[in-house]
């Protein structure tokens, strides 16, 4: 091969710095738009306008009795809604905080205290958590129970026992009356 | 190529042209294959052809099959029901999914047992623990597809399996939603995942049998042919040994398609997905129970998957990690009686990962993982203390000697 045909690779005496600028600067175009080419095929992945126009959700609240729970749908999960009873605040607020796995005051997680709002997904592995029921277990600490890996919440939705690692979320809410609330 | 003329013109026209009856010739009739190979062998032939039925069951089922949240259960429930042969076909495929992992299992153990991954095999080794990976990674998409209760929080879990991750997790989980939950978007993408992945699992199949063809088969005895006296040709030898297992093996897979058809599967998944509630007891499909065990043996969420995940990936590095120079058990009086000891520990784990947490259970699920991860350094030093049993000269004088005995 090297007897029948030049390499223009082998003998460069001047081109030099030109045909590096053209690999270089080849490459460097390559990798960027490939980059580019990429990314609205991941990102159509991601939620649609449409997923995202569901994003927020009212609620009228004043059916639910003290000591009763609703479940309630925002963004296709589950939203626990509890009318606290005196004894499970003044339970929650009992705790505390440097004994927590995720430390949070009770205040910090309520707008008003007798109303608990949180997102009804286990922080472990996203299981529904047991205790809307009257009949449900609840667990040790009075709040809820996860059936799949044993997870409790107490009064306050915050971890206490079993491999979940933080408090059950709490959405971004807004009381538009005393007896309604938007979530989202 | 080899120089070979075929009898037939019109053969050797179009093969002048493509050589497809020379690669053909190269790889049956031409292809050396150790004399004294066992029915474990007969394992690998059997994956393919249940790779072959899983393709050809699934086209025919997304021929009736609707990857819609609101319409994928009852569209599974018309196949059972009104669709012609449409059970047999469902059932095929449901089952010849166990039995897709059953026969490759059988087929990891073997190589674990006869040193298949050691040198110069590493290369099909790792190939083959990629197909294992895709194949993981297809039936876990194909079982959330009947879009029941046991399809929903399966694909809720193990998706949430990545916002252990710190910092980037809820972005990816977001990303392979599709949305804030497992929704519509999540099953549409699942189905086409579903749909491609098996033909990625072909094309490395075939790169496992290229890698195959070029080192050639490991056999029972563990040392490498050394003449012609040592092999037979592929085929008609070993094509009809295959054909014959073959038929072994479809009277166990038709027996669960007929008389037990939904014995692999959960009652629960006959509930349509409700993503209001969880069903008391999740469990993943048989073939990852071990790793599942895993997962909940370790108490921190993030340690846990990573040591989900290690326990598959380490098989990668096995090659490394077993220092002994004598590839099959059957010269390595220790290794045989850790190997088996390591497939019950697999077994143990799967057992502990079928059960609900709790109890004396979670201790010995935690043993069991120990177990698992130490068989690795524990068969780094084994290799340098064993003293393994003399090898014979060649397969064919091992052959030749039993044969007189």
């Amino acid at each position: 091969m090297a007897e029948t045909s030049t390499s223009p690779l082998a003998s460069p005496p001047e081109g030099e710095t030109r045909r590096d600028f053209l690999l270089y600067a080849t490459t460097a175009v390559g990798v960027a738009g490939t980059a580019m080419a990429i990314w609205p095929f991941i990102d159509s992945m991601n939620p649609a306008a449409d997923v995202l126009a569901l994003s927020s959700t009212e609620v009228d609240i004043s059916h639910v009795a003290v000591g009763q729970s609703i479940t309630v749908t925002w963004r296709g999960k589950p939203v626990f809604i509890r009318h606290r009873t005196p004894a499970e605040i003044a339970a929650a607020e009992a705790v505390k905080v440097s004994d927590l796995r995720d430390p949070e005051t009770d205040a910090s997680r309520v707008q008003k205290p007798e109303w608990l709002i949180v997102i009804g997904i286990c922080t472990h592995l996203g299981c529904v958590p047991l205790g809307q029921k009257p009949a449900d277990p609840r667990g040790e600490f009075g709040g809820w129970f996860c059936p799949c890996h044993g997870s409790q919440y107490d009064t306050s939705g915050r971890i206490r026992k079993g491999p979940a690692p933080l408090n059950l979320a709490v959405p971004p809410y807004k009381f538009l009356t005393p007896t309604s609330i938007r979530i989202g | 190529m080899s120089g070979y003329k075929f009898e037939n013109k019109a053969v050797q026209w179009f093969d002048d042209r493509l050589p497809l009856f020379t690669v053909l010739r190269h790889s049956t009739t031409d292809y050396p294959t150790p004399r004294n190979l066992n029915y474990w062998w007969n394992f690998g032939s059997l994956a393919l052809m249940m790779l072959v039925i899983m393709i050809l069951t699934g086209v025919f089922l997304v021929m009736n099959y609707t990857p819609n949240a609101a319409l994928a259960f009852d569209s599974v429930e018309r196949i059972m029901r009104d669709v012609n042969y449409g059970w047999l076909i469902r059932y095929m495929h449901a089952n010849g999914a166990s039995m897709f992992f059953i026969v490759v299992y059988i087929h990891i153990f073997r190589g674990l047992y006869y040193g298949s991954y050691k040198a110069p095999r590493e290369v099909l080794w790792w190939l083959g623990l990629v197909i294992y990976l895709l194949m993981m990674a297809t039936a876990f998409m194909g079982y959330v597809l009947p879009w029941g209760q046991m399809s929903f929080w399966g694909a809720t879990v193990i998706t949430n399996l990545f916002s252990a991750f710190p910092v980037v997790g809820d972005y990816i989980v977001t990303l392979l939603w599709g949305g804030f939950s497992v929704a519509n978007p999540t099953l549409n993408r699942f189905f086409s995942l579903h749909y491609l992945l098996p033909f990625l699992i072909f094309a490395v199949v075939f790169l496992h049998l290229v890698a195959l063809h070029t080192v050639k088969s490991n056999n029972p005895l563990g040392i490498e042919m050394k003449g012609p006296q040592d092999s037979i040709p592929f085929h008609p030898y070993y094509t009809i040994k295959d054909l014959y297992g073959v038929g072994v093996f479809l009277i166990v897979y038709l027996a669960f398609v007929f008389f037990a058809p939904n014995f692999f599967g959960e009652p629960d998944n006959y509930i349509p997905a409700n993503p209001m509630v969880t069903p008391p007891h999740i469990v993943p499909e048989w073939y990852y129970l071990p790793f599942y065990a895993i997962l909940r043996s370790i108490p921190n969420k993030l340690a846990g998957v990573i040591a989900m995940f290690s326990a598959i990936l380490i098989l990668f590095f096995l090659p490394w990690i077993d220092s002994s120079k004598v590839k099959s058990a059957k010269f390595r009086p220790i290794f045989k009686q850790v190997f088996w000891i390591f497939v019950l520990d697999t077994i143990l784990l799967g057992y502990v990962g079928s059960q609900p947490p709790g109890g004396p259970l979670v201790l010995i699920g935690q043993i069991a993982t120990a177990v698992y991860f130490l068989f690795f350094p524990f068969l780094y030093l084994l290799g340098k203390i064993e003293k393994p049993r003399a090898l014979p000269q060649s397969i064919s004088a091992a052959v030749l000697k039993s044969e007189k005995a």
